[in-house]
């Protein structure tokens, strides 16, 4: 709301109309959340191209999320859960290690560029990781471009409903 | 040939006459040449339909899951490792059947006998035969019989011939090989190799570890993935089949043949056969009592992917 009284400020983003990419983070809800909510709270910034889905725990990320996530035209996608040893459910981030390591070289191996997918740590104390973490991913992905691969585009002809209200 | 045919169809007389089993599953010649069909041998007298040559490549061991009597199996070493998985996932019980290993030379591939005769049309065909006409043994196998480390069963209870010397080669050369094209190129290759693909789930349902009472891609609620034909659902389609067999394919080729329009099924299953026995030094199907990859972990699991910033 502007008052004809007031005055507006308006801030510009820096290189605004240029190509941002965006991110989905899946964050277990025991250490990585709270590390991004310590980031926040502590005032810590960093890039604002994350889109966070709160998760129980690094396990229950199920493949297909993050392949759904690719095939809706997100340009990079972030898991992170609580450091080994340190799973809420004592062996979740385990059995997810194993999946991740797998489902990676797969993404790679089919020609996903290295670094659309990225895997890693952060406990609940780590508010400074976790702003260094969604800045170096952030550039990788920035440098990678925008998505094409798994990319799903409706065939030609389709309106979607929503198109038109 | 006809000697291992005589002691398999000997194996099924004894088994059925002695009330072991209700039904002996095995090949029986089909209607063409180089044709062999599986074939449920429920009857003693019948036991002479069973034969055993170079065409016997379908995996018998898609049979066992969900039956109710008793079997017997011929199995090849790739069939004697499905039936090992299936018995650690729970779907067959090892007291309900009956192994019947048969070593094996490597199942020839019937598509490159052809091409190699074409535009001539095949009569007859026979291993070891005295025809005016032979080709290479070696070199008309399945892609999967060629790289094939197991060509003896790794479990059985009775043994039909002499087991084979293990061969010794680098069974991945070609994963190594397609990994050192540019990402783009290896893209565009399975991109190419997807584009065909029908969705006819044909090599869900060849498959002797594709037991899910519902598919990932029948499901409805979640939809997992797309049913159509969409470039990108399908990949995904393909991703995933490949990705739930991580560290359960046994490698036998029965997703290749059943695929009616040639899909290279094989690139994306090699590639995680590679990758489960590189990470987790595993290979599917050796031991009863080995824990399958991906329902176990160890403390010193490789992490070099993680992201440190």
């Amino acid at each position: 709301m502007v008052c004809d009284s007031g005055s507006l400020g308006v801030r510009r983003m820096a290189d605004s109309g240029k190509w941002e990419p965006k991110i989905v983070a899946f964050l277990c809800n025991w250490c990585s959340y709270a590390g991004a909510d310590l980031a926040g709270t502590s005032r810590i910034q960093y890039p604002p191209n994350v889109r966070i889905i709160r998760v129980p725990c690094s396990g229950r990320v199920n493949p297909f999320f993050i392949l759904s996530s690719l095939q809706k035209g997100v340009d990079g996608v972030l898991v992170s859960g609580c450091h080994p040893g340190e799973c809420h459910y004592l062996t979740g981030n385990y059995s997810a290690r194993r999946k991740f390591a797998l489902l990676k070289s797969l993404l790679e191996f089919v020609g996903v560029e290295e670094g659309r997918v990225q895997f890693s740590w952060v406990s609940a104390s780590e508010g400074v990781r976790f702003a260094k973490l969604v800045e170096k991913v952030t550039n990788k992905v920035r440098a990678l471009g925008p998505a094409k691969r798994l990319v799903k585009t409706p065939p030609q002809g389709v309106v979607h409903a929503a198109a038109h209200r | 040939m006809q000697q291992l045919t005589d002691e398999i169809r000997a194996i099924a007389r004894k088994l059925l006459r002695d009330k072991q089993v209700d039904v002996v599953i095995g090949f029986e010649r089909g209607s063409m040449p180089l044709r062999r069909r599986p074939c449920f041998v429920r009857k003693e007298e019948d036991a002479d339909r069973l034969v055993w040559d170079g065409w016997c490549e379908n995996t018998l061991a898609t049979y066992l899951p969900k039956r109710k009597e008793k079997a017997a199996i011929v199995a090849k070493g790739c069939d004697s490792r499905a039936v090992v998985e299936l018995i650690k996932e729970k779907q067959v019980q090892r007291d309900q059947i009956i192994v019947i290993g048969v070593p094996c030379r490597g199942m020839i591939d019937r598509a490159q006998v052809e091409a190699s005769v074409a535009p001539a049309r095949i009569a007859q065909a026979e291993e070891d035969p005295d025809f005016e006409e032979t080709l290479r043994r070696t070199g008309s196998l399945h892609d999967c019989c060629k790289t094939c480390a197991h060509p003896n069963p790794v479990l059985y209870d009775v043994l039909a011939g002499e087991p084979l010397p293990q061969k010794v080669q680098d069974p991945f050369a070609d994963i190594e090989a397609f990994n050192t094209m540019k990402p783009e190129e290896r893209w565009a290759y399975l991109s190419r190799e997807v584009e065909k693909c029908i969705r006819c789930y044909a090599c869900r349902n060849a498959c002797p570890l594709c037991y899910c009472p519902e598919c990932f891609v029948d499901a409805s609620l979640p939809q997992w993935v797309g049913k159509s034909v969409d470039a990108s659902d399908t990949m995904i389609f393909h991703l995933m089949r490949a990705y739930h067999l991580a560290g359960r394919c046994v490698s036998c080729g029965a997703c290749e043949r059943a695929c009616p329009v040639g899909v290279d099924i094989g690139k994306l299953n090699r590639m995680l056969l590679k990758e489960v026995r590189d990470l987790f030094g595993y290979e599917a199907g050796l031991g009863l009592d080995e824990k399958s990859p991906m329902a176990t972990f160890r403390l010193d699991d490789p992490e070099s992917f993680i992201v440190n910033p």
